[in-house]
């Protein structure tokens, strides 16, 4: 089975259960098995599985709840404050590992999952685009504004 | 034009996705070698970035979970025999049938076609020639007994006196790796190849007999005694008619 475990580990950060990430893999290969027909030969396989994952998901109850989460971005201006990075700031984000996944874990699910997609499936914006359904330039913004969360919430739960 | 420090920060993300151009790419690098300021922040958002990759793989599936999805995505669907079901199996069989059919019709139709090409080619290849014929004769029984032990059969020639057609002479074809006779003849200014295989090795020739025209050349096949004869040439067809008749009553 093509892209198991990497299916399950996308899974279980979005569904944050491993009943429901089971379910959910499950559910995706019985749908990509019936569907392979409509995939395209030549078109991006990873993309497609992963669409059909992420759209599984969005119809369970753990998804549909996510949904609701508004992100204000779509219209939003790109325009963050620069960060005043310095040595000390540098050395806070060299933070352990389980703070970061925690971190990740509290982030709004369409954060959470473009962060995933970028930085541990190493998708090209291109096929974030594709998985998700978004047009480029939102996957850019996303991506900016998820980097940025999820840098604040580093920062509280050090905090505290 | 000279940027701002926030306008290269804005790129430092998409400069560590790999998503800039060369040119981009290489210009923020130039900036990064001079401003302590940038490079500190690249090197901030560099340090999420791994950090990120790190944790985010976290969970392992469960290796029972992999073998009941593999079981089950495994397992074949039931099959529902019922009455419902009979006119669906029967319109998908008479498809399959019908397109089988098809299918073979046409690939019989194309190997045919790619017959003919091949011995049109050869037609041309013999008119190009400097040397067309490996024995010159007009004489069928100089022609005829020049075959043997050459070709696994043998065949008649007819009388050609009184015909329009002249004797050139032969040579030994090959098609699909079989050997066989091609005769040159002669009909006023245009030379026609006959040539002549054994039945078995071409059982892809389905028809009997043909009247086709291949690449603007005309050409005739017909069968006779387990021998197939085509006949190619850029004459009119009313000539090649006449010459297939003649071998044909040849035997």
């Amino acid at each position: 089975m093509p892209l198991f475990e990497r299916l399950y580990n996308f899974a279980h950060w979005l569904t944050q259960d491993r009943e429901e990430a089971e379910d959910l893999v499950q559910e995706t290969y019985a749908k990509a098995l019936k569907g392979f027909a409509s995939f395209q030969p030549g078109t991006n396989f990873r993309a497609w599985i992963y669409q059909i994952l992420r759209n599984t998901f969005l119809t369970s109850r753990t998804g549909l709840k996510s949904a609701s989460v508004s992100l204000d971005e779509e219209n939003g201006q790109q325009n963050l404050p620069v960060a005043n990075a310095t040595p000390e700031t540098i050395l806070l984000q060299r933070s352990d590992q389980q703070l970061v996944q925690e971190a990740l874990g509290r982030l709004a699910v369409p954060y959470r999952e473009v962060l995933l997609l970028c930085e541990f499936e190493e998708m090209s914006y291109q096929e974030i685009a594709t998985t998700l359904a978004i047009p480029i330039g939102t996957v850019m913004s996303r991506l900016s504004r998820a980097r940025r969360a999820l840098r604040d919430a580093v920062q509280q739960m050090q905090k505290n | 034009m000279v940027m701002s420090c926030e306008t290269w920060t804005e790129r430092l993300d998409t400069y560590f996705d790999g998503e800039l151009s060369p040119e981009e790419a290489r210009a923020l690098n130039e900036h990064l070698c001079q401003c302590t300021s940038c490079a500190t922040e690249g090197l901030r958002r560099l340090q999420q970035k791994r950090a990120v990759q790190a944790a985010a793989q976290r969970f392992m599936p469960d290796p029972a979970f992999r073998g009941r999805v593999q079981k089950k995505i495994a397992a074949p669907r039931p099959i529902l025999w019922s009455r419902r079901w009979l006119p669906v199996l029967v319109t998908v069989a008479a498809s399959v049938l019908i397109a089988g059919f098809l299918v073979t019709f046409q690939r019989t139709r194309r190997s045919e076609q790619q017959l003919l090409s091949e011995l049109v080619d050869q037609h041309v290849a013999t008119l190009a020639s400097a040397n067309p014929v490996d024995v010159i004769s007009t004489d069928r029984h100089t022609v005829k007994p020049w075959f043997e032990g050459k070709i696994p059969f043998t065949f008649n020639l007819p009388e050609l006196q009184g015909s329009p057609f002249v004797l050139v002479g032969g040579r030994v074809s090959y098609l699909r790796q079989s050997p066989g006779a091609e005769l040159i003849l002669r009909i006023r200014q245009h030379q026609i190849s006959l040539f002549i295989f054994q039945e078995e090795e071409l059982s892809d020739a389905q028809e009997s007999e043909s009247v086709r025209t291949a690449h603007s050349f005309e050409v005739r096949n017909w069968r006779r005694n387990g021998l197939l004869y085509f006949a190619v040439g850029d004459v009119n067809g009313q000539d090649l008619d006449r010459l297939s008749e003649l071998f044909k009553a040849a035997g």
